[in-house]
């Protein structure tokens, strides 16, 4: 998948996507964000994680597939309250 | 040949657990059934003359020697050919017996003549053992006669059938040579026999009348048209048909052992050669240069030619190959620090006794004059290299990467380990990262091979590891083969694979290309799976449906062993129609009846195994590959016993042993996460230290980082990210970026052109330590010379360098010696609990997990239950690859390695090895190649998303249309310049097996491999002004 964003985190888009890829054949959605979540947290270095919570916030997660956004989503609503 | 003599006990073991009792000379022994009585005298201490058996080839009961007595029995039996029965009585020794092979030796050394009688034999370890002096025949063998003219040749015209009797003094003079052999001397006019008298000092006699004997034998006209040369082509051996007894041994050798056929017995009775293929010469035939036939041979006449250059060994060490994931024992033979040859350990556990042409022959690159061995700084990659000391050198790394930390973060540092390197170089690394660097910005080479292995197998079994060990195979009924290549890849594992599908077993490949194990001498795949590059999953699931749409799940199997919710919806997922067969056929390329009869033959033909590559890891769905493999094992019930499983050829020595001592960034040692606060207090304890509970960056993340202007400083130790990481510009761009990169190798390698400090490496044969090998077989690397990286002071080892940068850095390490590292992962590692080097030394090898509950190691995993407990399955929905082909990049490129290179080259590019394979080439369908006017040996421009470069072409029918395939073994190639970033989703791990590519024919190099030659030429310049410095 493409994307239009210029800030740098074009690479971690199409990461986060690709994973999105993979969770997408989940039948349970919540199961399915818990684990890009999950995935995410476990395997990303923590600039990777700021960086695509970052352009959650300032980009809206422009370029991120569906599943993805959604799980960015909630990233960046954990790492909110645990601030 | 022998050169350091070795025990042989002249037939294989016999693994039976019955055991039988009989008597040998008077002596009561005992051993299993199905033992020979050859053998059984042999492990008695009961030595039986023996020529055509050997330990490593089936009995073959030919040379007559090995007769015995047995009470009850008429005539004298082949010990070799002969099993033991309870209550036998056999007689090893009497009168009529040594008569007997009195005479038949007598025969052999009429047909003989010592080659380099330096060089201890068997063959004359079995002629003093049979006790004969004297030869009453002669040697009329057409291999042995010169083809020259003159007196000799005249004189040579009387038949030797008129020689007889014993006596005399034998011929005197020496020349030098066999064709000057006593052996070889005719009768002189008016003799009437000439007795040749086998003192060792006459094998080096010589007799001046009798040079030229036998040239006109065959006619006497000064030819000898049956007349055999010594054949000197191989690089690495010759094959002297003079010294030749025809005993088959290096013919059963290539057959049994190797499974290549390349050899066979040409002609009858005297006139009856060894040839190669169809007599075209070791290098043109289908050789393949295993060494069997070198090892098998008992007399001079298959000899390495470095042993015949520096004379036998004084003393040997046992040690383990670097080279690929089969790990193979071997001994280095030596002669001072001078390594005479690698000789294949029988008592190798991954291999007994057998090699390929690598581990046997390939280690020039030990003292190839490439090497550096001073260590080196400049202050930037355009200035030239300054040899500096050791202190220098590494105070000036340190220094470097704390201002880069000072400046830039804790995080802005990090490094990168090795396959090549040993277990404890390894384990230091990440220790070094992690509590020196205070980051866990560490990571492998295998991040780009293997990673997804470690992913699919831990979330489905709960281990990142294979489940075999490699003679599992012989037990297996059904193999399936998908994306690995193991006769070039993993060549001794793969002659272990043939011997079993030779008697018998069913073989499934999928590959898109015809790899040679789909059809090779004996062997036919039951069923080709010519999917298309980039389709394992599409092809997985449909394999999955077939068993669960055709009843052939292992119920009774899933029910105990299994997550029962995990199933029922991987059944459900699987089950659905859009992965059967006839749905998938499009995508796949596979007819469905094929997938069909292929599933069914892996879920009943038996004990079903796996034995996967690269070319199911290194997809942007890899990950799910190897879980969706895992899923068929777990489906049908193959896992938990010998013959079955899920078996990851790695594709380096130390893939699973660098994976296993935690050089992940989000992994300690035994692939537990840095963020489970019980196992980090562990380490920090153990090191001191507070470490980091958030994973580091990948590799590939390492890039990126730089190009964004956060990571600074990278060491690495025994990669070259350069030549073997994908989109090479990008690497490129990503190093230059970097205020400090310290590069430890043995050679200036791709990456170290872009290095500000070069720490020589030591080789393998420099150091000790332990690999770990895919059947999680840890063994010990041995040091057989020191290191030759000194500054003028003294040389290291690799582990040691790192502990002088650690130290250097701030960060104490005080070992003495690469067991009390290992000592310390064993304290730190719970699977690894049990393991020393003492231990190793004891057994020979361990297979972890290895710990108070399986203290001699676990051969077969998961046998009770996985690691995990309940085997999880896993959906794998199959995701076609972002790289699209389309009207501009139309064929799909795919990669692999061959026999004889390695992985990037930086060893086997300096070895004979490149005698096969110089250069990668691009192999083309002919119907593509014929689209594009492009003929065998043309240059063709290949250009994908990623960049261009420039190959020769090769037309080969082992393509389907629409896929070109090359070898990345050489930096000019730049078949890395043309992958692309896509990577695993789960590991990103890249995906080197599909880009999308256009090729047309050209007429110079590409842009890129025009500017790499620039570059590197001058880098090779400014190496030079370092040496004159």
């Amino acid at each position: 998948m493409t994307t239009q964003a210029h800030d740098g985190s074009a690479p971690l888009i199409k990461m986060a996507n690709d994973i999105a890829d993979y969770f997408h054949s989940e039948p349970d959605r919540a199961a399915a964000i818990d684990g890009m979540v999950d995935h995410l947290t476990r395997f990303w270095e923590p600039r990777m994680r700021r960086k695509i919570v970052a352009h959650y916030a300032t980009r809206h997660g422009e370029g991120l597939s569906e599943l993805a956004l959604a799980a960015v989503a909630r990233l960046a609503e954990r790492e909110r309250t645990s601030a | 040949m022998l050169s350091i003599v070795e025990l042989d006990f002249g037939t294989p073991r016999s693994t039976s657990a019955q055991q039988v009792a009989l008597t040998i000379d008077g002596r009561e022994v005992s051993v299993p059934a199905g033992t020979s009585v050859l053998r059984a005298a042999s492990e008695a201490g009961i030595s039986i003359p023996k020529l055509c058996a050997t330990e490593l080839l089936d009995a073959f009961g030919s040379c007559r020697l090995c007769l015995v007595e047995i009470e009850g029995r008429r005539g004298y039996p082949a010990s070799c050919t002969t099993p033991v029965e309870a209550g036998m009585k056999v007689t090893t020794r009497s009168a009529v017996l040594q008569k007997i092979r009195h005479g038949v030796m007598e025969l052999y050394l009429s047909d003989h003549a010592p080659g380099n009688d330096e060089l201890p034999t068997e063959m004359r370890a079995m002629v003093d053992a049979v006790g004969v002096t004297e030869v009453r025949y002669g040697f009329d063998d057409a291999n042995h006669v010169h083809p020259t003219s003159g007196q000799g040749a005249q004189q040579a015209s009387k038949p030797s059938a008129s020689r007889g009797g014993v006596g005399g003094d034998g011929v005197a003079v020496a020349l030098d040579g066999h064709e000057n052999h006593p052996l070889l001397n005719p009768p002189l006019e008016g003799e009437d026999f000439r007795a040749v008298s086998l003192e060792r000092e006459d094998f080096r006699a010589v007799s001046p009348e009798g040079e030229g004997f036998g040239a006109a034998f065959h006619g006497g006209n000064g030819r000898n048209a049956l007349y055999s040369p010594k054949d000197e082509s191989n690089p690495y051996f010759t094959f002297d048909p003079a010294a030749c007894i025809v005993c088959s041994r290096c013919v059963r050798a290539c057959d049994e052992q190797q499974g290549t056929l390349a050899l066979t017995v040409e002609g009858r009775g005297f006139a009856s050669r060894i040839v190669a293929s169809q007599d075209e010469g070791f290098m043109a035939s289908e050789c393949v240069s295993c060494g069997a036939c070198v090892q098998a041979c008992p007399t001079t006449a298959l000899t390495e030619k470095t042993l015949l250059a520096r004379g036998p060994a004084q003393s040997s060490v046992t040690t383990t190959c670097a080279y690929c994931g089969v790990g193979c024992s071997f001994r280095a033979e030596m002669r001072g620090e001078d390594v005479v040859r690698m000789v294949p350990n029988k008592d190798g556990h991954a291999n007994h006794g057998h090699s390929c042409v690598k581990g046997r022959f390939a280690i020039g690159y030990v003292t190839h004059k490439d090497r550096i061995l001073k260590p080196m700084i400049r202050a930037k990659i355009s200035d030239p290299w300054r040899e500096v000391s050791w202190e220098v050198a590494i105070g000036h790394a340190a220094s470097e990467f704390k201002r880069i930390q000072a400046k830039y973060g804790q995080d802005s540092i990090g490094g990168i380990t090795s396959s090549r390197c040993t277990n404890e170089e390894t384990y230091l690394v990440q220790k070094l990262v992690r509590a020196a660097f205070g980051n866990n910005n560490v990571d492998t080479c295998a991040r780009v091979c293997h990673s997804p292995t470690g992913y699919g197998l831990k979330s489905t079994l709960g281990e990142s590891a294979g489940t075999q060990n490699f003679d599992s195979v012989m037990q297996a009924d059904v193999i399936l083969v998908i994306g690995a290549n193991p006769t070039d890849g993993h060549p001794v594992f793969a002659s272990q694979m043939k011997r079993r599908l030779r008697q018998g077993a069913k073989l499934i490949v999928a590959d898109p290309r015809r790899i040679d194990v789909v059809r090779t001498p004996h062997v036919e795949a039951a069923h080709h799976l010519k999917l298309r590059p980039g389709t394992n999953v599409a092809l997985l699931n449909s394999l999955a449906h077939v068993i669960v749409d055709e009843g052939l799940v292992d119920e009774d199997f899933v029910r105990a062993r299994c997550e029962d919710a995990a199933f029922a919806k991987w059944r459900a997922f699987v089950g659905a129609a859009s992965h059967s067969p006839e749905a998938m056929e499009e995508v796949t390329g596979v007819p469905a009846r094929e997938v069909r009869a292929a599933a069914r033959l892996y879920a009943t033909g038996g004990n079903a195994a796996i034995y996967y590559g690269l070319g199911v890891t290194e997809h942007s769905q890899g990950s799910t590959a190897v879980m969706g493999i895992a899923n068929l094992a777990m489906a049908t019930g193959n896992l938990g016993r010998e013959g079955v499983g899920v078996n990851p050829l790695r594709g380096q020595n130390n893939v699973q042993g660098s994976c296993d001592m935690g050089s992940f960034p989000h992994e300690f040692p035994g692939y537990r996460h840095v963020g489970d606060a019980a196992v980090r207090a562990s380490f920090e304890r153990a090191w001191g230290v507070p470490l980091q509970h958030e994973p580091g960056l990948r590799i590939p993340n390492m890039f990126e980082a730089a190009l964004d202007g956060e990571f600074k400083g990278l060491y690495i130790e025994g990669e070259d990210i350069a030549q073997s990481d994908p989109n090479t510009q990008h690497v490129t761009a990503s190093l230059t970026s970097m205020e400090c990169v310290v590069v430890q190798d043995l050679f200036l390698n791709e990456t170290a052109k872009f290095a500000h400090v070069f720490l020589p490496g030591s080789t393998f044969l420099e150091k000790d330590g332990t690999f770990t090998n895919a059947e999680r077989r840890i063994s010990r690397v041995r040091k057989v010379m020191p290191p030759r990286n000194s500054d003028g002071s003294r040389g290291y080892a690799d582990w040691e360098i790192t502990q002088l940068l650690s130290n250097a850095m701030g960060y104490p390490m005080h070992y003495a010696h690469p067991s009390e590292i290992m000592d310390e992962i064993a304290r730190l590692t719970p699977t690894f609990h049990g393991v020393s080097f003492a231990r190793i030394d004891e057994l020979g090898s361990i297979q972890w997990p290895c710990n108070e509950a399986t203290p001699e190691g676990t051969p077969t995993m998961h046998v009770h239950e996985f690691v995990r407990g309940k085997g999880r399955f896993m959906l794998t929905e199959y995701v076609p690859t972002a790289e699209k082909v389309n009207a501009k990049y139309p064929l799909i490129l795919t990669t692999g390695r061959i026999l004889t290179q390695y992985n990037v080259g930086a060893q086997t590019r300096r070895t004979e090895n490149s005698r096969w394979h110089s250069e990668d080439c691009l192999e083309i369908h002919p119907q593509d190649a014929e689209d594009r006017g492009i003929t065998e040996g043309d240059w063709v421009g290949i250009e994908s998303r990623a960049g261009q470069t420039v190959l020769r072409a090769t037309i080969s029918e082992r393509m389907q249309p629409g896929v070109v395939y090359t070898t990345f073994h050489f930096p000019f190639s730049g078949a890395n310049v043309i992958t692309t970033d896509n990577s695993d989703w789960a590991t990103n791990c890249p995906e080197y097996k599909v880009t999308a590519v256009q090729i047309t024919r050209v007429t110079q190099p590409s842009d890129w491999q025009q500017r790499y030659r620039a570059f590197s030429d001058r880098q090779q310049e400014l190496l030079q002004e370092a040496v004159v410095k």
